[in-house]
């Protein structure tokens, strides 16, 4: 799976590539996979195939990595909806395949769920669980938990009404689905629900904190990370703002959006809601990975998630009960001046509040997050954490929006920019227990790639000007460098060939929302366009251009 | 200024003639269509290419396309003209033609890579105004017709002020440059 286990630590015990050694690396083979969007999968090893998940159009590539070389074995094209391109928000991005028992499952982005047979590519089933004329998407990688495949939607830019589900790996068969919004039902709230704070107790709150009938196109997608507890048999998934992006037609809490679930993986009933942005006026989402860990913290140890949120604030919470146990900034927050631990409420600025027709200006981080997608790593060695993230301000308007069902239901228009030090983008390593910065890498873009720790105690990362680096994992210096052909926005992974060597690969390939200026080919002239991003990366077209290619690396 | 200027008429015909020229061409920008086409009708192929000068060089249509564009949520794929989910409209590549008729196509009648079709949703005058306002973000609007201010957060230089309109060239997918 694209996060390496369950946890999502993206830690390889892998450590024959060391800090002392990663200075030779060198490059063992590269592929082509002739699409020119945003790269932003993990390659997936397993049973001696690589396989690698393309951005739309979607193709799946098996690449044997027992012959030199590691020639193609087999190649699948999902041959989606092409409408789902207008609508994907950001760019046409596809975060990787997941591999279970021999099979190989794989979303598109017209929301089909593709289950393949991993040796030969053969399609085991297809189910398509969402409408692209309504605004919805599929980018995420699924996940398997025991015989269920779990995905979710994508589009809340759209004011489509956000859910999870769970889909029966043999027959793609949806055994549950979960909403983010409306009635508790459907939000599969029931007599197991105990979340820790009295603001997200009640009945109904999915319906209650919002307008009349507003919960229908609310957004709260969820489709983005998932990681699963085997010992409490819970999932732990965030989901995405609400809609509009006008906030003032949008009284209320708006739940279950921008907050993060725990939910039973048996029938998706939900364990616990914590709320990290109610009514999130900044379209931050809580989407960002959870990093499942047991932390020897004052006290003793408990079982946590450490998630950094876009809101600028990594929450490291009691996993088992909702309960934050902290709430520090990692980045330059303006929009809120902290999380009360023992209500759970973020305490919001007043003056950075939106009002339609009124620009408000300097808001950190801009509605990209302290950090986006881009999944961090977690080293039980050095027992830090290391982020990927950007470091981005904003202004905005909001503007009044009418919803015109597969268009965007925004209201807001919005110029980012870079945040105090005129660096875009940083590369932390947190430590959970302290919560504070161990070290920091600046970067000048945003730092889009995942992040990958070894046991080698070497840190990986790519840049989008093409860049993958390799740092110490303890103190953030740099080892060793190589420029690929495109800017990096992948997520980088260290396996074991069948020859016994380690290798760690990575795509590259610019896009995604950072990147959709040169991937969507925008005009940076506009400085609202991709959302706003555009106005933060005018530079980016004269850095890098498309091109997706897979870089594999080993010691000579 | 729409009043015609008899002594300088008398003076120099010739000049006359260019000076009347000039002013009728100037009195479209403010002229108000009073009889539309009616919500819903279908406007006849051969009739749509007068239509689309009148609509162009007509600052109250134009103006109109602008507010309909944040409306309809154009904004939301297009931005202000830099493009998002949807192409940018301020740069010189044209996937489906720059041409106004081949805008008013796309903007009619959908494109299968994810525009909405928004004829017979929106009455046929909007969107032509529509169009006429796609053409002035890419230069393509007469300069006193275009709009030159934003109601809103300004995120690029002013449809009138910003000369967008750059060579001809030829785009790696493939797609036509226009006109």
């Amino acid at each position: 799976m694209p996060a390496h286990d369950y946890a999502s630590t993206r830690y390889s015990p892998l450590s024959e590539i060391s800090t002392a050694n990663v200075g030779s690396l060198r490059l063992a083979f590269t592929f082509s996979t002739g699409v020119l969007r945003g790269h932003e999968a993990a390659p997936i090893v397993a049973a001696g195939m690589m396989y690698i998940a393309t951005p739309y159009p979607n193709i799946v590539y098996a690449l044997n990595l027992a012959a030199p070389g590691a020639p193609l074995a087999w190649k699948f094209e999902a041959k989606p909806d092409a409408f789902a391109q207008g609508v994907a928000c950001c760019d046409v991005v596809n975060r990787g395949a997941v591999y279970a028992d021999g099979r190989l499952f794989v979303n598109a982005l017209d929301n089909s769920t593709i289950a393949l047979e991993a040796k030969s590519g053969k399609v085991l089933w297809r189910y398509r669980s969402g409408d692209v004329r309504a605004g919805e998407t599929r980018i995420m990688a699924p996940l398997v938990v025991k015989d269920r495949v779990l995905i979710g939607n994508a589009g809340s830019e759209f004011g489509v009404r956000g859910w999870l589900a769970a889909l029966d790996t043999s027959s793609g068969r949806e055994a549950w689905r979960a909403y983010s919004t409306g009635p508790d039902r459907d939000v599969l709230i029931g007599a197991d629900y105990r979340p820790f704070y009295a603001k997200e107790k009640g009945a109904d709150l999915g319906v209650s904190t919002w307008p009349r009938d507003a919960w229908k196109r609310g957004g709260g997608t969820a489709g983005s990370w998932i990681s699963y507890d085997p010992d409490l048999d819970l999932i732990y998934y965030g989901t995405a703002k609400p809609a509009p992006g006008n906030a003032e037609q949008r009284p209320g809490d708006n739940k279950f959006t921008s907050g993060l679930f725990a939910r039973a993986a048996r029938n998706g009933e939900a364990r616990w809601f914590y709320q990290l942005t109610p009514h999130d006026e900044f379209h931050y989402d809580a989407g960002n990975e959870n990093i499942l860990i047991d932390l020897a913290l004052p006290g003793g140890v408990r079982k946590t998630l450490v998630h950094p949120d876009s809101n600028g604030y990594v929450y490291v919470m009691d996993r088992t009960t909702g309960e934050v146990i902290s709430a520090t900034p990692f980045v330059h927050v303006t929009s809120s001046r902290g999380v009360e631990l023992d209500t759970g409420v973020l305490r919001y600025t007043p003056d950075r509040q939106q009002r339609t027709g009124i620009v408000v200006r300097d808001i950190c981080p801009a509605s990209a997050g302290g950090k986006n997608w881009q999944p961090s790593a977690y080293s039980p060695r050095t027992r830090l954490v290391y982020i990927p993230h950007q470091n981005l301000c904003q202004d905005e308007e909001a503007i009044q929006v009418s919803y015109i069902a597969g268009t965007p239901y925004m209201g807001a228009i919005v110029k980012m920019m870079p945040g105090p030090g005129g660096h875009r983008g940083i590369l932390t390593a947190w430590d959970p227990v302290a919560a504070r910065a161990a070290w920091t890498i600046r970067e000048d873009l945003p730092v889009w790639s995942g992040a990958l720790a070894t046991a080698g105690d070497v840190v990986f990362y790519g840049t989008m000007d093409g860049w993958f680096k390799a740092v110490d994992a303890k103190d953030g210096k740099a080892l060793w460098q190589f420029k690929t052909g495109s800017g990096i926005v992948g997520q980088p992974i260290a396996y074991r060939g069948p020859d016994g060597k380690q290798y760690v690969a990575v795509l590259s390939g610019v896009g995604g929302w950072a990147g959709a200026v040169v991937a969507r080919d925008l005009d940076v002239r506009d400085g609202s366009a991709a959302h706003g991003f555009a106005n933060a990366v005018p530079d980016l077209p004269l850095r890098t251009t498309k091109g997706g290619m897979l870089y594999v690396f080993a010691l000579p | 200024m729409c009043s015609r200027s008899p002594d300088r008429a008398a003076a120099a015909p010739a000049f006359a003639l260019a000076a009347m020229l000039l002013l009728l061409t100037a009195c479209e920008r403010e002229e108000r269509r009073f009889e539309p086409p009616s919500p819903g009708a279908r406007v006849k192929t051969e009739q749509r290419a007068s239509m689309i000068a009148s609509y162009e060089r007509n600052a109250y249509a134009v103006a109109t396309g602008k507010r309909l564009w944040t409306w309809y949520n154009c904004n939301g794929c297009h931005a202000y003209g830099g493009g998002a989910s949807g192409p940018a409209l301020i740069d010189d590549v044209w996937i489906y033609g720059g041409d106004a008729l081949s805008i008013y196509t796309t903007i009619a009648e959908g494109r299968p890579n994810g525009m909405p079709a928004y004829g017979g949703r929106v009455p046929e005058d909007q969107l032509w105004q529509l169009t006429a306002y796609v053409r002035s973000l890419a230069g393509f609007a007469t300069r006193d017709s275009a709009p030159n201010r934003d109601d809103a957060l300004l995120t690029r230089p002013p449809e009138a002020l910003g000369d967008t309109r750059k060579p001809e060239t030829a785009h790696p997918s493939g797609a036509t440059v226009q006109p």
